[in-house]
């Protein structure tokens, strides 16, 4: 092994021998990897279609998602494709408008949720055996055995004002616990490999040793660990919108699914307000998982195709 | 033994944190409940009167004193079984209000968990014994499917095609025209009310136990023992039940405990869209009334029940499986 520490497939790969140096010493790139999978190419694009609709929100959405001008409780047509809701807004406008929310907390929380699962699970794991490793392996157990849901809501339910940030926020600090669990246990196998120990030799501190030397060769468990948390994420903020504790500043799938129960579009007969929100959600979360079944195969080769 | 007494010592200490974070939740929390009550009675823009603010603090039996003496306070209360009056059901206890929704959650979820827990396992075992086949893939692409949906959506669905189009149902609360007790009339009342909460949850909960058996079970699949098992001519009937579904079927003893305990945060959603009187719509209804002492409560018992059923997952599993005592010992 030639270059260490740049390439995450080197370290998971079995041993090499002589002869194929060369093929192993050059790896896919991840996004290769992650392409080759039909199911990951179909996400990829699903995913980057929600981004772009997210983006043109103002182009594509025909009305603002505030605008109550329009009739109350009108059924789909030609001018308002879902129907408008109880204040006479459109609901395909919000619909439109809403995916700015989805994707916005799916991507912080996401990323939030990793950041503390790797720090936390990084730390504890190269310091394993020691007291740090045990509090924070207590501190990550005690957190996996809360319930998630009835915690993020506890703590939602108090605050007045409810804007993104504190939901992304809640919902970050309740669910990086797995993660991180998944984390301690990767770093165990990588700590004691050779380029740790030159590292150390030659005077780095822990915490560069952690954070420069081990976790590049950890991208895969992070991106699957990232994906993860921010389809979580996405489903929980609906979730909590659903039982009316949503953003207040912004209309997001959850609040309008939340709307259309509260103002029983079911009874009504206005099936598309309630069936087009969930059904746009599911798909977004379903082609979050396919993403991560290319995720899966960097960091098992053995899934590989062909 | 040192497992055991393992387990117990960190189901103490968590349950010491769980106490504290729930004594915690409403006091890193701006806003004091006396003043939104009296807010809320008195109308937004009124000003408030601190007479009035006082007089409801002393009716809500608001804690005074340092944050220590009312921690002291506060788990004195507790080990008398005591959490307080609610805001919405005023004056009634806590306690009383959850033991009514109690039962409606407890049987719902228990006949949905063991009915899923079954079909899961079954459909798992299966699935696995036929790898690749087109069972298999059916099965395991319907699952993560499905797996992707919300359930609130589902219900939502569920209430749209068979409670209002198809009229088949009853499509919210528990009962109608009965009056509970053991009688024909109600418990016929109350399970056609329960049948869409109940296909909400079927739909979603088995995917768990499918998956989890497929995996586990192509593992044991591999293993020597199967081989030999085969080479000794044995039927596949007997291979696929006795020898491998018995020993994939172990980490999900510990996984059914806990589905048991986490009873509450899956059903929250679903129990508010079919306005079902059990502990989550409790809970959605706590949220919506700001009905702080009742919110506490569950959210402590959710937690509870869930570290007992860890704990006694943690304990089963070391009775079933020695290798595990071993190596945690």
């Amino acid at each position: 092994m030639t270059v260490v520490g740049a390439d995450p497939m080197a370290e998971s790969a079995p041993e090499q021998t002589g002869e194929q140096v060369s093929a192993a010493e050059r790896p896919e790139a991840w996004w290769s990897v992650v392409w080759s999978s039909k199911k990951a190419r179909v996400g990829v694009v699903v995913v980057g279609l929600y981004v772009l609709i997210a983006l043109l929100a103002p182009l594509i959405a025909p009305h603002a998602p505030t605008d109550g001008s329009f009739v109350p409780l009108e059924p789909p047509s030609g001018a308002h494709l879902l129907g408008t809701n109880v204040g006479g807004q459109d609901v395909f406008s919000q619909l439109v408008y809403g995916s700015r929310v989805s994707l916005l907390v799916g991507l912080l929380g996401g990323t939030l949720a990793t950041v503390i699962a790797l720090v936390v699970g990084l730390v504890a794991g190269y310091a394993e055996g020691t007291v740090v490793d045990d509090v924070l392996s207590f501190v990550t157990n005690v957190a996996l055995v809360i319930p998630v849901l009835p915690l993020i809501i506890t703590l939602v339910a108090y605050s007045e004002v409810r804007g993104i940030g504190l939901i992304v926020g809640v919902i970050a600090i309740t669910s990086w616990a797995g993660a991180a669990r998944g984390k301690r246990a990767q770093i165990i196998t990588l700590r004691n490999r050779d380029f740790v120990t030159a590292a150390r030799f030659s005077g780095d501190g822990p915490l560069r040793i952690i954070f420069a030397e081990i976790m590049p060769n950890m991208t895969s468990l992070v991106a699957a660990a990232f994906v993860g948390a921010a389809t979580g994420a996405i489903g929980a903020e609906a979730g909590l919108a659903v039982l009316g504790l949503g953003s207040s500043d912004a209309v997001s799938w959850g609040t309008i699914l939340y709307q259309a129960d509260a103002a029983g579009a079911v009874s009504q007969g206005l099936f598309a307000w309630v069936f087009v929100p969930g059904l746009v959600l599911a798909v977004l979360i379903t082609a979050m998982s396919f993403i991560n079944f290319g995720v899966d195969l960097l960091s098992n080769p053995h899934l590989r195709e062909g | 033994m040192r497992y055991y007494l393992r387990k117990l010592g960190f189901f103490v200490l968590t349950l010491w944190a769980v106490v504290t974070i729930n004594f915690l939740i409403p006091r890193v929390q701006p806003g004091d409940p006396a003043e939104i009550m009296v807010q809320r009675l008195a109308g937004k823009n009124a000003q408030l009167d601190q007479a009035q603010v006082q007089a409801m603090r002393d009716l809500l039996g608001t804690p005074t004193g340092s944050l220590g003496s009312q921690y002291v306070q506060y788990l004195g209360q507790l080990l008398r079984g005591d959490l307080g009056l609610s805001y919405n059901y005023y004056p009634f206890e806590v306690t009383r209000v959850i033991g009514q929704a109690f039962w409606w959650t407890v049987v719902l979820v228990t006949v949905v968990q063991v009915l899923s827990f079954v079909v899961g396992i079954l459909l798992g075992a299966f699935a696995a014994w036929k790898r690749n086949g087109r069972f298999d893939t059916t099965v395991t692409l319907v699952s993560t499917f499905l797996g992707t949906l919300q359930p609130f959506w589902i219900a939502l669905l569920l209430i749209y095609g068979l409670g209002y189009s198809l009229g088949w149902f009853a499509t919210s609360g528990g009962y109608e025209q009965s009056t509970p007790g053991f009688n024909g009339a109600f418990l016929y009342d109350a399970v056609s009310h329960a049948f869409l909460p109940a296909l909400t949850l079927m739909i979603v909960t088995p995917i768990g136990w499918i998956l989890g058996m497929r995996n586990t079970m192509i593992m044991n699949l591999s293993e020597d023992y199967i081989k030999l098992a085969k080479a000794k001519g044995l039927p596949d009937r007997v291979v696929a039940l006795r020898y491998a579904a018995r020993n994939a079927l172990l980490p999900s003893v510990t996984g059914f405990a806990l589905a048991l305990g986490g009873v509450l945060g899956g059903t929250i959603l679903v129990e508010t869209v079919f306005d079902y009187p059990g502990l989550g719509r409790l809970m959605g209804e706590a949220v919506g009334l700001k009905d702080y002492p009742l919110l506490q409560a569950l959210m402590l018992l959710t937690a509870v029940a869930t570290l007992v059923a860890n704990l006694v997952a943690d304990l089963l599993y070391g009775v079933l499986d020695p290798r595990v005592r071993r190596s945690q010992a």
